[in-house]
């Protein structure tokens, strides 16, 4: 890894682990009465690690000078395993707590292990630890390729890539700590947050910088979304952020807004996270790999164009249907459910465009379970857009609001849409980084398919059930105008369709497990000496048609 | 510059781009794609025409409908009200014994009744009223406090050892941990109260002297428990030899409970639950017990 950089890049890597130790330092010991105190720590070991690496390498012998010929994949490489990693990490710890709500002794007596601070680990495990992770490993890959332009920093993919595995770190210890904003999917505290605003500044930078020397003509779609993923991350992450800590010694902050606007702001913030995080980055995703795999032109770029700009047009203004029939103004609301509804289309035109592209490539998805997870992620993409929409309509939330069935919805996205398209992405890309003919096993993509897919639908169908059963439970009046169940009574009614959501994530994490020992076990395999036979596989910049 | 060129499978012209081998199709956006898109727009026009949505400087379009969320739960809520008086004015005229002369009205506090003690009461009571351990039984046929319809309403009202100004009182006293009694006059009065009641000693036969027990019981319990041991209503002293135990009959709870004394709480409701909604649990709780007995008949 060391290898392809320069001795004055291994120096700038020891003096960014010097910054990252001091700073860390200071704030260790501004924080020594609090609970920042033992955080911080965290800053001075992955400081002093880089000292160690950089320092240990630092006479190593200069790579050859023919490298820029080629793509700078090894970040890209590492990435992959850290989301494989985090997300059997945040899938292990979403089917423990799974299995808590139906079994609630299922866990140990100390705080660390109580619901409250498990189900954030799930949450940035598998949404920032998992997909962030691949979307740095996936992007770094696509922008080289279609820009025909390699990194133009061999220093900074690296600081993005682990700073951001250190902002995960920090978030996942800081809430068995006890540390949270108790600000849902942006729960790191303020010290986490600035770290990440300079980590995400950073890949945007060198995001732009590789675009600003691509050697195409054009732009292609994937750095569109790529590009709305950064930039629109950046601008929620910093917004929704904005607090005041107790004093600089002080893990815990508030927040600058109060009341109903922090209540808008958060789900301003919630909202696009899933639409810039969880839908953008990832299209940009299937827009690349999608189309390779499968060997076919896109179906049009006409469509593309009107998805992107309908996506990232509406989807800024939706936020407020997650406060349906709360103290946010009714005209908010109607608002926000009315560009739900329009974002409808944009949505069926990106999933309908990336199924279109599948045309005359069918008997491929029928033989190759990549390209199979791919199209799986796709039709996953349009049935929880669809229901997306669908639930932000007043009279639908009302029944669905605060039921299962929102957690059933966002899992037919998260298992069915996002973690699909990332191993068919995953399954497509390692063969090309390591120059491998194939994966190791074939046979195991197929097992995986169908453990991921059944998965998600035992998951998806229980909690509908669940959802629905919640809901009506909810607001089933008897004659004299009071409520027909108690709330204990819905809550023991949920226990059946509990323990299904368990099997199922139990099933969506030992597909991944296969997954990560798939990977590992293709990067273990001898090289393809043949590298021309493996047409997607091109390492080296080629001119253009 | 880019040609498109055409792909054989479609038909249709690409781009004349390429990235990296992809190349994009310059189809058409599809007629439905346009419907839909433009219907969406339509659906929500018709929205920003008929309802509150869009901000205007400090105030909101209201729409043509004037729809507003308040009003309309202010109406819904009156109109449950005035489905409620009449039963309402029903329930609050009613004894128990009246009550069970009316089937429909019975069936209707049985149901209210029903969400009212699980939301409020089941936590300590339990979900069938069966209580727990430190939490009396309400489906038994004993009774701390008098089985009468206003000692009932009473105790919801003020509650039990709680902060309302009015609350009922009931306190064990730490007989052992005050240095009131003797560990051995401890154990004496335990043998002696089993003895007297219908309770077995758990394997223990040889716990205490039972005779010495009964001077024990007489100085120090009888003026609360009575000298029958079978507790007083009025203070809400339990009754010793019902082989009803809150705390839990064997040695070793028996043996805390007079070592440490006990002091159950029962909160008030009158702050939390209207006259009605206590009334109602009055009559549920004094059914719990006459549905127990038909039971067990």
């Amino acid at each position: 890894m060391m290898a392809q950089l320069t001795s004055s890049e291994r120096q700038n890597i020891i003096a960014i682990g010097l910054a990252i130790l001091i700073g860390g330092f200071t704030l260790a010991i501004l924080g020594r009465n609090d609970i920042l105190g033992i955080h911080a720590l965290l800053f001075v070991a992955a400081g002093g690690l880089a000292i160690i690496v950089g320092a240990r390498n630092l006479y190593k012998p200069e790579p050859s000078e023919d490298r820029s010929q080629s793509y700078y994949d090894d970040p890209s490489k590492v990435g992959i395993f850290l989301a494989l990693i985090w997300g059997i990490f945040g899938m292990f710890i979403g089917d423990w707590i799974a299995w808590l709500m139906a079994f609630p002794d299922m866990t140990f007596s100390e705080g660390w292990s109580s619901f409250g601070r498990l189900r954030p680990s799930h949450t940035t495990g598998v949404i920032f630890g998992f997909g962030g992770n691949a979307l740095i490993a996936t992007s770094f890959h696509v922008v080289q390729r279609t820009s025909r332009a390699r990194l133009p920093s061999q220093v900074l993919p690296w600081f993005v890539l682990w700073g951001y595995n250190l902002f995960c770190l920090l978030g996942v210890t800081g809430y068995f700590m006890g540390i949270t904003q108790s600000r849902e999917y942006a729960e790191p505290e303020w010290y986490a947050d600035i770290w990440l605003v300079i980590v995400w500044v950073s890949y945007f930078g060198l995001y732009i910088w590789t675009l600003a020397r691509r050697k195409e003509p054009h732009i292609y779609v994937s750095n569109w979304y790529y590009m709305a993923f950064i930039l629109v991350v950046a601008v929620l992450h910093i917004v929704n952020n904005l607090a005041v800590p107790l004093s600089w010694g002080s893990a815990k902050s508030y927040s600058l807004f109060s009341g109903v606007q922090d209540a808008m702001t958060q789900w301003w913030y919630g909202h696009n996270a899933v639409a810039f995080f969880l839908t953008a980055g990832f299209l940009g995703m299937m827009y690349y790999y999608l189309p390779k795999r499968a060997q076919r032109p896109i179906y049009s770029y006409r469509m593309s164009i009107i998805s992107f700009w309908g996506i990232t047009f509406f989807y800024m203004w939706a936020g407020s249907h997650h406060l349906h029939y709360t103290a946010l103004p009714h005209w908010v609301q109607n608002l926000g459910m009315s560009f739900s509804v329009m974002l409808l289309v944009p949505s069926w035109a990106s999933a309908g465009n990336a199924l279109m592209t599948l045309n005359g490539a069918w008997h491929r998805v029928r033989d190759d379970a990549v390209l199979r997870f791919m199209m799986v992620a796709a039709i996953f993409y349009g049935l929880s857009t669809f229901e997306g929409s669908f639930m932000a309509i007043r009279p639908v939330n009302s029944l669905s609001h605060y039921t299962d069935w929102t957690v059933g919805h966002v899992h037919s996205g998260a298992l069915g849409w996002v973690a699909m398209i990332v191993f068919g992405s995953f399954y497509a890309l390692v063969p090309w980084l390591w120059k491998r003919k194939s994966m190791y096993s074939a046979r195991l993509i197929e097992v995986h398919f169908w453990l991921a897919l059944a998965g998600t639908v035992v998951y998806v169908f229980a909690l509908w059930n669940a959802g629905i059963i919640q809901g009506l439970m909810w607001r089933t009046y008897n004659d004299g105008g009071t409520l027909a169940y108690s709330f204990m009574e819905s809550v023991d009614a949920m226990r059946p369709y509990y323990v299904a959501r368990g099997i199922g994530g139990l099933l969506f994490l030992t597909g991944t497990i296969l997954c990560l020992y798939n990977v590992w076990m293709t990067t273990r395999m001898a090289t393809e000496t043949d590298t021309e036979s493996v047409d997607q596989s091109v390492a080296t910049l080629q001119p253009a048609e | 510059m880019s040609v498109g060129e055409r792909d054989n499978h479609s038909g249709h012209m690409t781009t004349g781009h390429e990235w990296n081998g992809i190349k994009e199709l310059n189809t058409r956006v599809p007629r439905i794609v346009w419907a839909c898109l433009i219907g969406s727009v339509i659906i929500s026009v018709i929205m920003w025409v008929i309802w509150p949505t869009w901000p205007i400087w400090n105030t909101f379009t209201p729409g043509i409908l004037k729809t507003d969320e308040r009003a309309q739960l202010v109406q819904e809520i009156q109109q449950v009200a005035g489905k409620r008086s009449d039963i309402d004015q029903q329930i609050q005229a009613i004894t128990y014994d009246g009550l069970i002369e009316k089937p429909e009205l019975l069936s209707q506090v049985r149901s209210d009744a029903h969400l009212l003690f699980q939301d409020n009461c089941a936590a300590c009571h339990g979900v069938q009223g069966k209580g727990e351990i430190g939490f009396p039984n309400l489906t038994d046929s004993a009774w701390l406090w008098e089985r009468d319809e206003d000692v009932i309403m009473e105790t919801l009202k003020v509650g039990i050892n709680d902060q309302h100004p009015d609350t009922r009182t009931a306190e064990m006293l730490a007989f052992g941990r005050e240095g009131m009694l003797e560990r051995q006059a401890i154990k004496d009065v335990i043998a002696y109260v089993l003895k007297s009641g219908e309770t077995p000693i758990d394997g223990k036969m040889d716990y205490g002297n039972a005779e010495n027990g009964s001077l024990v019981f007489e100085e120090n319990c009888a003026s609360c428990h009575g000298e029958d041991a079978k507790g007083d209503t009025d203070i809400g002293a339990p009754n010793l030899i019902d082989n009803v135990w809150i705390y839990g009959g064997d040695t070793s709870s028996l043996f805390q409970t007079i070592w440490n004394g006990r002091k159950g709480h029962m909160p008030s409701w009158e702050g939390r639950l209207s006259e009605t909604e206590r009334k109602i649990l009055t009559l549920y709780v004094m059914d719990l017990e006459s549905a127990n007995k038909g039971k067990s008949k």
